[in-house]
This record gives C-alpha cells, sequence and structure tokens, in this order.
C-alpha cells in the first residue's frame, strides 16, 4: 500500500477500511481482515493497525468481539459517509476551491466533468 | 524487558563511547535504533549480547545479565550482525547443529520463512551470495522464536522483492512478548514497521520516544511561510515551500518522516531535548 505524505499512517489505514465498507467489498456485519492479516498485507507494524481499528471503533464503525475478531457495524455506511464527508471538506475541498479559483475554473464546468466521472467510474451495471 | 542503567562503554579505558546511557525497551513493540556511521549502534547491539562488556552500569534483559552468557539468557536473543557468517554446511546440517540451541525453534516456521525469502539450495552455504545467506540468516534467526530479536542493518543485501517480504515476516512475527530492536541507516526499508525511535550520536542518547508521541509533539509538513512561534527542529526549501519538522502547536495529525527527524534532531539535539523533555 502507498501511503500518502501529510497524513498519520493509522488514519490511512482507517481510510482504507472505509473505502472498502463504501464500495460494499467489505459487506455490513461481517468479519473484517485480522489485525495481523492486514498488517502483514500492506507491510506495517501491527500496532499501527490495531491503532485504525481502535479508531474506527471509538467512531462506532466496527465493532470488537472479544476472541471472535473485528465486525462491520449494520449502520457503518451512515458513520462512514458523515465522517469522510467531513474529512473531505475540511481537507481536500479547500486544495480544489483554491485551484479552481486560480485556474478560473466555473461551478458549472466542474458540474458538467463530475456527472461524465461518475457515469465513466461509478454507473451502475 | 531491557533496562540500560547507567551503562557507559568504551573500546579503550581513555575514551568512552557511551556515558550514562540509561534507557528501558518494553516487549511488544519494534524499536528502531538510528545513528551515523560510528555512533556506536552495532556496539550497543553488542553489548545486549554479551559479546561487548560495559564498563559501568548494567543491562538487563528480562532479568538476566548478558556479560554472564548463560544459556538459559543465550537461548532467548538472537542477534543477527550486519555481515553474517555461515560455516560451509548444507541448510539440513546447519539446522541439526544450531537449532538444539533454541528451545523454541519451530521447523515448519523456518521452512516457511525460507520460502517466501525465495532461499532454497542444496549445496553449501557458504557458497550462496551475500544476500541470500543474509536471507538464510533471518530465516533461521525468525524460526527461533526468540524473546528478543536484534538486527543490525537487516534490509543490507536484500534485493526489492526481498524487502518487502522481509516487512512482511517481522509482521507476522511480531507479537506481545516479543521485543525487536533493529539498527539501520536504511530509515525507508522500516518506516513503517517501527513503533519507537532511538537516536544516538556521539554515545549520547538524542531522543527515544514511540511514533505515536512524536507524532503528537511534532507535524511534518511542508509550508510556505515559516511559523514564527513555533519552535522548528528542521527545515528545508523544497520546490513548494519548505519542508518543516516542527512544535505541533495545531495538534495537527501528520505522518512521520525518519530522515527529516534524524537530521533535524542530530543537528539540533537541544531543541528536540526541549520539545521531549515531558515524555
Amino acid at each position: 500500500m502507498d501511503f500518502r505524505e501529510g497524513q498519520a499512517i493509522y488514519l490511512q489505514i482507517a481510510e482504507y477500511v472505509c473505502e472498502q465498507i463504501l464500495l460494499k467489498q467489505w459487506p455490513l456485519g461481517s468479519k473484517i481482515i485480522s489485525i495481523r492479516d492486514l498488517a502483514i498485507a500492506i507491510e506495517v507494524n501491527p500496532n499501527t493497525v490495531q491503532r485504525a481499528y481502535d479508531f474506527l471503533q471509538q467512531h462506532e464503525i466496527i465493532t470488537n468481539k472479544r476472541g471472535v475478531g473485528y465486525f462491520i457495524e449494520a449502520n457503518a455506511i451512515q458513520l462512514v459517509i458523515a465522517f469522510r464527508k467531513e474529512q473531505f471538506i475540511e481537507n481536500e475541498l479547500s486544495v480544489v476551491f483554491r485551484n479552481m479559483y486560480l485556474l478560473n475554473i466555473s461551478t458549472e464546468e466542474i458540474e458538467t466533468r463530475y456527472k461524465k466521472f461518475i457515469e465513466q467510474n461509478f454507473k451502475e451495471k | 524487558m531491557i533496562e540500560f542503567n547507567n551503562l557507559s562503554f568504551g573500546y579503550t579505558s581513555k575514551k568512552l563511547l557511551y556515558k550514562n546511557l540509561s534507557l528501558t525497551i518494553n516487549q511488544g513493540r519494534i524499536y528502531g535504533l538510528f545513528g551515523k556511521n560510528g555512533a556506536g549502534k552495532s556496539t550497543l547491539l553488542k553489548n545486549m549480547v554479551g559479546t561487548l562488556f560495559p564498563a559501568e552500569g548494567s543491562i538487563l534483559i528480562n532479568g538476566m545479565t548478558p556479560q554472564k552468557r548463560q544459556p538459559s539468557f543465550l537461548q532467548t536473543i538472537y542477534y543477527i550482525p550486519e555481515d553474517v557468517f555461515v560455516p560451509s554446511l548444507t541448510i539440513k546440517q546447519y539446522k541439526n547443529l544450531f537449532a538444539p540451541f533454541y528451545p523454541e525453534f519451530n521447523e515448519d516456521n523456518f521452512h516457511t520463512y525460507l520460502n517466501d525469502l525465495e532461499v532454497s539450495v542444496d549445496g553449501k552455504l557458504n557458497k550462496l551470495s551475500f544476500g541470500q545467506q543474509k536471507k538464510f540468516v533471518i530465516a533461521f534467526a525468525l524460526a527461533c522464536n526468540t524473546k528478543v530479536l536484534l538486527m543490525d542493518e537487516p534490509t543490507n543485501g536484500l534485493d526489492i522483492p526481498s524487502k518487502t517480504q522481509f516487512r512482511k515476516l517481522i509482521a507476522s512475527v511480531m507479537f506481545d512478548d516479543r521485543i525487536i530492536f533493529i539498527s539501520t541507516h536504511q530509515v525507508r526499508d522500516l518506516e513503517n514497521m517501527i513503533d519507537n525511535v532511538i537516536i544516538v550520536d556521539n554515545g549520547d542518547l538524542l531522543l527515544h520516544a514511540s511514533v505515536a508521541s512524536i507524532c503528537n509533539k511534532l507535524c511534518f509538513k511542508t509550508v510556505t511561510e515559516i511559523p514564527v512561534d513555533a519552535k522548528i527542529l528542521y527545515e528545508e526549501k523544497a520546490l513548494k515551500g519548505t519542508a518543516v519538522v516542527m512544535e505541533n502547536i495545531y495538534a495537527e495529525d501528520s505522518k512521520l518522516n525518519l530522515e527529516q527527524l534524524f537530521t533535524g534532531v542530530t543537528e539540533n539535539p537541544a531543541i528536540a531535548k526541549q520539545l521531549f523533555s515531558s515524555n
């Protein structure tokens, strides 16, 4: 896994888990990959994955069943969306707005491009 | 647990390398030891395994003194030196000769690790390339399942796929009752594997802190203007502004950059000590 500069790794791992939930790769209520297996897969310290899972647990996105493993909560999607939306507005949207202003890109142009992007990438099969 | 109590060490009695070093190492964590060439990293490891003795002070490893070299101690620790030595033996002969010294040695693990690192030979070990010999020793060391694992520059000589495999193996063998202690210059190879950072220079302990607490106290980022109200540990002009390691006054979440941290701490040890003194 390639980590970006500028954001703590445990948060990037938490984000990765959130993305798997949003993309429905990991179904609601299901057991997720263990801390060790994820650590091996992405070549990080298991304690870092532990920290990411603790963080997700605090946000009630996953839950720990002792001795069994971590499971995705039934209402995880709403929680992930709320959490990610907050982060997106805070971290990424300001960069986009700045570039739109600097490059003089209209909101209409963005809208057209946005629709095209959705059509190309996320069209329902 | 490993305790250094006022350790002093010197290769000659006149010139001490370490003076009054005190440090506590806890299990369940991976420690990264960083220092310039000649800073005394390997010396520290050799003191821990009992091949060098402290001039003053003591080291206790899980309650035992390395200097005594008792079998009950030696079977709980494995040290992989930077330059490994293998005798003129086959893998099987080597295992039959050395594995009995380690009661927790696991033969299945051994073959899995050899396989993961793509070491497969029928001939004598000393006929292998340096990288292959190193991987063989790593596989053997991990299979010994010792409570303490010391490694000096373990990724030196490893090719790119082997480095990836090495990180995966370390993640798979890191358990709560184990201490993994790695000395290295190759910060990028192991940046995401390390829990605690130890930086030594001129026999001084400049920093010992967990990655979590480092990222709590410091912020690694690129700024257009250097803030005046924060302590700056490191700065370097970059394309998009200035890369800084600064006091984390806005409680920002950033990703540790070991290279910048190391340079900052060795160039400004006084600021580093101030920032981490409340530890």
